[in-house]
């Protein structure tokens, strides 16, 4: 989702007038010249691509049993396999490609950190510009869950959803955006109460239009840019919160094999200085979670108002 | 000031009500709570007599006032696993997580607060720019993995400190006392860094902007043109305001910091009530898993309040506000 952001202000964005630069075309030069940044949206890139792309590039179907070798268990990163394959990342206990084993891995991290943070910024902006909209007891009933959500850290909150919900990748991405929404929620409510007294708004409702038209069709689209900022850096904090409670053995199930189980499985031989099995997983969620806090960081830079030149 | 306190302290009670009801209908009405407080191995027998003993046949409202009444007077049920109170089970292992977590805390702030001053004081220098770099990526590692790393480079490379991931618990440092003697400390070391990393980057990020925005301010120009050395500006006077931020957001940390010893605690074997409750959640140990989450969520409710409590002290403003409305 990260890497489409940039695409997402286009509905918001006017169409641009062939003298003028378009909105999407500054934001562009405005988000190049942290150049940190652009390496960061070159590794969210890199990693959606590798995600997508896991079962073509991979040299082996890592959960296929029947090209797994038990005689090629552990072998160091850069070893060669019984069938003369060489394994670039090691392999672990089953014999499995470490390489193969984190591409797919990413696959269902991201898969399960996007759609959490999709799922959360839906209910969430909809609770906020509710909040917002309405005013009143409608506001005051939503805010004050959202600052008694708020007020627990998040892993405490997950703890309690998966300790009701059980295990499962459903209930694990249920646990995150109940975790996720309230953060949502007050963003875009700030920027809607903000909006909401703008003349355009008032035009809207002199012309009759329904409540829902108004609030989704013509506030929203002006909340889009913190929204944006917050759902990039939400994504990194699901994909981090799914691999710790993975790692914890309270996540997803051993049939999804996430980054986060990855390394818990690599945790036992990481005493008897194994550290492959779980070191490449480990960097790859590094990887995946600080390019997307890059990103984050200079679109909070460049979409706020504040700091334009 | 007390009307400030008695509202706060109704406030509390009533997010405490508020969260019992919702453990109540997350353990008791979503799932079933024969299977749930009963242990598997019951016959027919026990059972009716555990159902009659928890009030399982009363309607949902009388249960849960049944329930409360029990939370209260501090029955939270036996657990499965040891057949001790879940209570005194959690109880018993709270001075372990609390050691971990003031430790940590503590080392946050003796790096952080440094390390932000000077980032907020000299931004453009290298040493500036490296701690803010340092800081990001203290905010994106993953906690559990720093941990794996610092067990394979200090335990099993360099051989320096103990890692207690071997599966084994350590019982002495189930003791308060172990944070006197020097092998409490090297055990306690590598858990408490690996938990005040994610702390230390928050420190860092909070003291500098604090730093950054109060050199602007007059009152600096007043007390420099006042020709106060640059040490006495920084430590006395920009400090003073630094300081206000700073303590509540470590003061509502440390209740974040003792929820994310969860994880720390389960690389490191750390027997405290983090490793406990996923211990409990593994074993499906139900009882365990209430009281750990009426508790930590009480836990919570009174370092809120402290904080709030600290925060009018410390800033006359927010005491103020708070009165009017």
């Amino acid at each position: 989702m990260t890497v489409t952001t940039p695409d997402r202000i286009e509905p918001a964005a006017p169409a641009a007038e062939p003298a003028v630069v378009s909105p999407l075309r500054r934001f562009w030069i405005e988000f190049r010249e942290n150049k940190v940044a652009v390496a960061g949206l070159a590794g969210c890139i890199l990693i959606v691509t590798l995600a997508i792309l896991a079962p073509l590039i991979s040299p082996q179907d890592p959960y296929d049993l029947m090209q797994l070798d038990i005689m090629d268990g552990r072998l160091e990163p850069g070893a060669q396999g019984m069938a003369g394959q060489t394994y670039w990342l090691g392999t672990d206990d089953q014999g499995r490609d470490m390489l193969s084993g984190i591409l797919y891995g990413i696959r269902i991290s991201l898969a399960v950190g996007v759609a959490s943070g999709v799922l959360a910024m839906m209910l969430g902006a909809s609770m906020g510009l509710l909040a917002a909209y309405f005013g009143g007891r409608v506001d005051t009933l939503i805010m004050r869950i959202v600052d008694l959500q708020l007020s627990f850290p998040a892993i405490l909150l997950a703890l309690i959803m998966v300790a009701v919900l059980g295990q499962g990748i459903d209930k694990i991405i249920i646990a995150l955006v109940a975790v996720q929404w309230a953060y949502y929620a007050r963003t875009i409510r700030g920027t809607a109460l903000v909006e909401r007294r703008k003349e355009y708004i008032e035009a809207a409702r002199c012309l009759a239009l329904g409540d829902a038209r108004v609030v989704f069709r013509h506030l929203l689209p002006n909340c889009l840019p913190p929204l944006i900022v917050v759902g990039t850096v939400q994504v990194a904090h699901a994909i981090a919160l799914e691999a710790t409670l993975s790692f914890l053995g309270i996540g997803l199930p051993i049939t999804e094999p996430s980054l986060g189980l990855l390394i818990a499985n690599g945790f036992e031989y990481m005493l008897s200085g194994k550290y492959w099995i779980s070191f490449f997983p480990g960097l790859a969620l590094l990887l995946t979670i600080v390019s997307i806090n890059l990103v984050g960081d200079q679109l909070r830079d460049v979409l706020n108002p504040r700091l334009r030149k | 000031m007390t009307v400030f306190l008695i509202r706060r302290l109704m406030q509390a009670v009533v997010v405490l009500f508020v969260m019992s009801l919702i453990v109540f209908i997350g353990v008791y009405a979503i799932g079933n709570p024969i299977d749930i407080l009963i242990s598997p191995e019951a016959d027919q027998i026990e059972r009716e007599r555990a159902i009659e003993a928890l009030g399982l046949h009363l309607p949902m409202w009388e249960q849960y006032l049944v329930f409360l009444q029990r939370a209260v007077t501090g029955d939270l049920g036996r657990s499965f696993a040891f057949s001790t109170p879940a209570l005194e089970l959690i109880v018993e292992r709270m001075p372990a997580t609390l050691e971990l977590a003031i430790a940590a805390m503590g080392i946050s702030i003796l790096v952080g607060i440094p390390l932000g001053m000077w980032a907020g004081f000299r931004p453009e220098s290298l040493a500036g720019r490296a701690i803010m770099a340092g800081s990001i990526l203290g905010f994106s590692l993953p906690t559990f993995w720093v941990g794996l790393m610092l067990i394979m480079v200090f335990a099993v490379h360099l051989g320096w400190l103990p890692s207690t991931g071997r599966g084994e618990t350590v019982e002495f440092l189930g003791l308060q006392v172990s944070i006197f003697t020097l092998d409490g400390w090297s055990h306690l070391l590598l858990p408490a860094f690996n938990l005040a990393l994610f702390k230390m980057a928050l420190v860092i990020r909070l003291t500098r902007a604090g730093m950054r925005e109060n050199l602007l301010m007059d009152y600096v120009k007043f007390a420099r043109a006042k020709g106060l050395s640059t040490g006495r500006v920084i430590f006395v006077h920009v400090m003073k305001n630094i300081m206000i931020p700073v303590v509540t957001i470590l003061g509502l940390e440390l209740g974040s910091v003792i929820a994310f010893a969860v994880v720390t605690e389960t690389i490191f074997a750390w027997p405290g009530m983090g490793k406990l409750i996923i211990d409990s959640i593994n074993q499906l140990d139900r009882p365990v898993i209430v009281a750990y989450l009426l508790i930590t969520v009480s836990m919570f409710i009174i370092i809120n309040l402290v904080v709030d409590i600290l925060y009018s002290v410390l800033d006359p403003r927010v005491r103020l506000k708070e009165m009017k409305s």
